[in-house]
């Protein structure tokens, strides 16, 4: 069951959904927790100064599911709510993928998949080598591991120690098409990353709790790079679209669908 | 030339903190000086472009100016996501050094001829691309850097090239150095090129034809007022590049003459490389050969084009 805060959250996102009667709502709604987690107990940040130095990075790799961001972003105040009824508008600073430089908190523009990660590990490396004590924090999707890159950097990450790094994997086991296993299979993905040199561990990815736990019980006297992948139910929330590839992204939304996402979350 | 980029990259890490070398499985050895010296901001990352470009991202943001290197076609075509989106729309001093520009790598066949680099690059907003002419002005590129904060892909070629450029002739990104004044015709080049069209213009001035050289080191941005100043005074104008006529130093001069110079645009010859894959093997030279860069063609072709320009220029 979602909590209180949980819904609210969620009806932001709906908000933004209802602007341009568009949007990746199974993939921002799966990740909605985690980003909650992160913003509400883990990250260190300012928001009324995005840039401030001794801030965490946090990336959000899988850039599709950027209605989550955004709802957490607008709820701290990085900038006013109403900001969220311009949803891919012209000359709104919210589209569908996030853009650096134009939405505060956001660390990288992304959108093309496979990217954050290695970004993620030159951030990673440039504050280890700063001698700073931030965290790196790379939100990725599963599908978005399809991607090479991810593995070139996840050799990278482990060769040069980095354990201010830490990977959350959005594994709701759908992507575009259809399931991940069918699409292109990810298991045995806790022991992909183990050999790749990790710390994994595996939690459900809608659960508060667990989810702080496991983002703080890492041995942080082990020098090595982390992943958690998270256990999620892609649309999440909304039954209709809940493990339902036709969900991933939406457009033509009609307002009989609205209302009846709305609805979902009262009950 | 490749040694002398590397030599620089260091002595400028020991007066800049952000300067940080990423090599991409390089020949063992490489900057050992510099690996000594400073050792947590030497890399050698593995045979992982498309990490190593996002990592080099990630690092500027955090403050440091990588330099990476690799061969040319592998930091360009294998990455080319990575450096539209994570250097070019974050816009992010990171320098890619690019071996063997042109046809340098022509022993080891296609997989490693960069023939197209400047013209994806070229598309690309917030990117320098530059092409030195010989070991000395690579130097003055390196030096220039610091104050340049955006991306910069450096094109190198083989080495060992006769030194023609000059330190009295001022190098700066983004202008062109004008190396003779011409009169009545004006090659236009870049890189190694303009070490041939020094010795074209001599076989030309035996044929009669004052031939000045316009060097356009940085292609882009390319230098408008020297190129609109130029061109509208001279009868005939050559582009003479070690890459695709797709895209490249000809395609951006046309381009130019295009939209500000309409009427000059029948002046503009462009000798590069075919619209093939050059399937062939040899030395660069015997490549440009086969494919009419030489010496000696190229001062033919312009000898003949001039004297149809010529013609034309009289009917006008």
């Amino acid at each position: 069951m979602l909590d209180k805060r949980s819904k609210y959250l969620r009806k932001l996102i709906l908000r933004m959904i209802e602007v341009d009667k568009r949007g990746h709502l199974g993939s921002a709604m799966s990740i909605v927790e985690i980003c909650r987690v992160l913003y509400d107990e883990i990250l260190n940040y300012k928001s009324n100064n995005p840039d401030y130095k001794n801030r965490d990075i946090f990336i959000l790799s899988k850039g599709h599911g950027c209605l989550a961001l955004y709802a957490l972003l607008a709820d701290k105040g990085f900038f006013p709510k109403k900001e969220l009824d311009t949803f891919c508008k012209s000359n709104s600073i919210l589209g569908g993928h996030p853009e650096y430089g134009k939405i505060p908190g956001v660390e990288i523009s992304s959108g093309a998949l496979g990217h954050g990660l290695p970004i993620g590990v030159g951030m990673a490396i440039a504050i280890k080598l700063k001698k700073q004590s931030r965290g790196v924090y790379v939100l990725t999707g599963d599908g978005e591991i399809n991607e090479g890159s991810t593995w070139e950097a996840a050799m990278a990450a482990s060769k040069h120690s980095l354990y201010n790094l830490t990977i959350l994997i959005d594994y709701n086991k759908m992507q575009s098409y259809g399931k991940t296993s069918q699409v292109m299979n990810l298991e045995p993905l806790a022991d992909k990353w183990k050999s790749f040199g990790f710390q994994v561990s595996e939690v459900d990815g809608h659960n508060i709790d667990d989810l702080k736990t496991s983002l703080t019980k890492f041995n942080s006297h082990i020098q090595k790079p982390k992943v958690i992948i998270c256990h999620t139910v892609k649309g999440k929330g909304i039954p209709i679209a809940e493990n339902n590839p036709l969900w991933h992204h939406k457009s033509k939304i009609t307002d009989q669908e609205i209302n009846q996402l709305y609805a979902f979350l009262e009950n | 030339m490749r040694k002398r980029s590397l030599e620089c990259i260091y002595k400028l890490a020991q007066s800049d903190e952000r300067i940080v070398f990423i090599g991409s499985d390089l020949g063992a050895g490489v900057l050992e000086n510099m690996k000594k010296k400073f050792p947590k901001r030497f890399f050698m990352e593995g045979i992982a472009e498309q990490h190593i470009v996002g990592m080099a991202s990630g690092m500027a943001k955090e403050g440091y100016i990588p330099f990476i290197n690799t061969i040319g076609t592998f930091l360009t075509r294998r990455c080319f996501e990575q450096i539209t989106l994570d250097l070019c729309l974050h816009d992010l001093p990171v320098r890619l050094i690019a071996n063997g520009g042109g046809l340098v790598y022509a022993p080891l066949g296609p997989t490693h001829l960069a023939v197209e680099d400047v013209a994806i690059l070229r598309a690309l907003p917030n990117m320098t691309i530059i092409a030195p002419c010989d070991a000395d002005e690579i130097s003055r590129v390196i030096e220039n850097t610091s104050n340049w904060l955006h991306p910069i892909y450096i094109r190198l070629a083989k080495g060992g090239d006769k030194i023609i450029s000059k330190n009295s002739l001022k190098f700066k990104i983004g202008k062109a150095i004008l190396l003779i004044e011409p009169r009545n015709a004006l090659i236009i080049s870049t890189g190694i090129m303009t070490q041939r069209a020094i010795e074209i213009a001599e076989n030309l001035k035996n044929n009669k034809i004052d031939c000045g050289i316009l060097h356009i080191h940085t292609i882009k941005p390319l230098d408008k007022e020297s190129l609109l100043y130029w061109i509208p005074k001279v009868d005939g104008v050559f582009c003479i590049e070690e890459h695709s006529r797709i895209g490249g130093l000809g395609s951006a001069v046309l381009e130019l003459v295009s939209d500000y110079i309409p009427n000059d645009t029948y002046k503009i010859n462009r000798y590069g490389l075919p619209d093939n894959f050059l399937n062939d093997y040899g030395s660069q030279e015997t490549l440009l050969e086969k494919n009419d860069l030489d010496i000696k063609t190229l001062s033919k072709k312009i000898t003949d084009k001039m004297d149809e320009l010529n013609v034309l220029n009289k009917r006008r």
